[in-house]
């Protein structure tokens, strides 16, 4: 009887138990299968052949049509930045600072976070969309009969494309921030134009721009290598499409944040403060 | 035992394929053989395996087990990248719902194999779309994407891009499937000719009857993965095997 009831004192948590090794077995061997898919696309960037022409094409879809979003993106956070901070620097007498505050923030952290973000839904969603139909119609297979190998042809180059498109767009964002920021400071926050300009360059040297630059790279293959991946396993029809899109962009966004976290410390032991 | 069809000059050769999709066997043992400038024509009702079977001679599925070769290479021992591009420069496949670029115009399309795989130019690949396009009678509909275009239309393109490497082996998934009567003559045509003045060996899967005894040197009958009778079209029209009867005249 006591034994009985020992038994079954603990029971209740197998199910959850059952439920949690699960989802953590699901995690490991999806990550596993993107790591696989992202390591195989990669190397066919560098073997031949190698399709230059689609990888320019698919750098103008990523990255020129997004240069509006971006640009915008950019500006409002160095502005709303400069606007937030200036008022609480000017309290300790610091206001000139906010150059510096606002320059480091926007290289160092916002512009590769909010760019990679942005250009996850934009085009990670748009590229997932675009693979799942040519899934469900065929498009892919009739790749293969005509001896082309859909993942070099499709995923390579727009994975290419990310990884080289997302650090001049963080770039891009990195000036029109720290511009966005100037602009609020000289009209609201009384800040002279050229006091603003010499502290944001006295204060933001390459090493703070390049790893943000370097993190971009990253961010790019991931939103790459996700949406390529989720765009190929899209099943189920138009349904099925969505499914993937939705999920191509959700998994980006996480993978950016987490990934983020690693390499802040990674970047600032190799470039440090 | 299935029937086992011997042909002389045989390019395409099933060895006891057996594929299972979904815990379904769908492919029960199949052999079968195509002679080099034949077209056979395999029917069947649907889910009799026809379209895996065509899946597994082009490497879009993997049989379970058994040997096809295609053209002396063994597609079953495959495992590089390189050897199935070898067989697929040989090998064209027309897709039964086209599996046109969606993104490309016709023109486009038609020249996608001729950039991809030969040292020809835009404007060589381009005149050499044109020309195919003539041959399935759709010229001046070069620039128009595939949204544009009939159901007809699609597959004949689909054609001239399945032609475009010049295979000597073309496999046909349901060609004439869900085309009127005239276009479908149209298409059994281009194949006959296909046939006829290239000297390409065909392989067909068709539901239409009429266009397989138009199209057809030899038939063989699936049914539940297996194959049922393989013959000339002659035999076919004078076995008494019921279900064959039964899908003939219905």
């Amino acid at each position: 009887m006591i034994r009985n009831v020992s038994a079954g004192r603990g029971m209740w948590m197998f199910p959850i138990l059952r439920r949690l090794g699960n989802l953590l077995l699901g995690c490991v061997h999806y990550l596993g299968g993107l790591a696989v898919f992202g390591v195989g696309s990669l190397g066919m960037m560098f073997t031949r052949p190698v399709y230059l022409v689609e990888t320019i094409k698919q750098m103008h879809s990523i990255g020129v049509r997004s240069l509006p979003l971006v640009g915008l993106a950019g500006i409002s956070t160095g502005a709303v930045l400069c606007m937030q901070t200036i008022d609480i620097l000017g309290q300790f007498g610091a206001g000139q600072y906010v150059a510096a505050v606002v320059g480091l923030s926007v290289v160092k952290e916002l512009s590769p976070v909010i760019t990679a973000l942005l250009v996850a839904g934009r085009s990670g969603s748009g590229i997932s969309a675009e693979l799942g139909s040519m899934i469900v119609t065929r498009q892919v297979d009739a790749l293969k009969v005509l001896a082309v190998n859909p993942q070099r042809y499709l995923a390579a180059t727009r994975i290419a494309a990310c990884v080289l498109v997302l650090p001049l767009l963080t770039a891009m964002a990195d000036i029109l921030g720290i511009t966005g920021g100037l602009v609020v400071a000289v009209t609201q926050g009384g800040i002279n134009y050229s006091t603003y300009y010499y502290k944001t360059l006295d204060y933001i040297a390459i090493t703070d721009v390049a790893p943000g630059l370097i993190k971009a790279a990253v961010f790019g293959l991931i939103i790459g290598t996700v949406a390529c991946n989720e765009g190929f396993n899209a099943r189920g029809g138009t349904e099925g499409v969505g499914r993937s899109t939705t999920a191509a962009v959700v998994l980006a966004s996480l993978l950016i944040l987490l990934s983020d976290v690693y390499m802040t410390r990674l970047l600032l032991a190799i470039f440090p403060d | 035992m299935n029937a086992i069809t011997e042909y002389q000059g045989t390019v395409i050769e099933i060895r006891d394929v057996w594929k299972t999709l979904d815990g379904k066997e769908v492919l029960r043992g199949i052999n079968l053989s195509v002679g080099a400038g034949e077209t056979m024509v395999i029917m069947g009702r649907s889910g009799s395996g026809k379209s895996v079977l065509l899946q597994c001679i082009i490497g879009l599925m993997i049989p379970d087990s058994g040997t096809i070769t295609v053209d002396g290479m063994e597609v079953t021992s495959f495992e590089t990248e390189r050897e199935w591009k070898a067989l697929r420069l040989k090998v064209g496949f027309l897709f039964q719902g086209g599996a046109l670029f969606d993104s490309l115009t016709v023109a486009e399309n038609i020249s996608f194999p001729i950039l991809q795989h030969t040292a020809s130019g835009e404007k060589r690949a381009l005149k050499c779309a044109m020309e195919l396009l003539r041959l399935v009678d759709l010229e001046g509909e070069d620039r128009k994407y595939p949204s544009e275009l009939s159901g007809g239309m699609q597959k004949r393109v689909s054609l001239a891009r399945t032609l475009a490497l010049g295979p000597s082996i073309v496999l046909f998934d349901e060609p004439t499937a869900g085309l009127d009567p005239v276009t479908s003559d149209s298409i059994s045509q281009l194949i006959k000719n296909l046939n006829q003045q290239g000297g390409n060996s065909s392989l067909v899967v068709t539901h239409d009857i009429r266009s397989a005894f138009h199209i057809a040197d030899r038939m063989a009958m699936l049914e539940d993965g297996k194959v049922l009778m393989a013959g000339t079209p002659d035999e076919f029209r004078a076995t008494h095997l019921e279900q064959i009867q039964l899908f003939l005249y219905g």
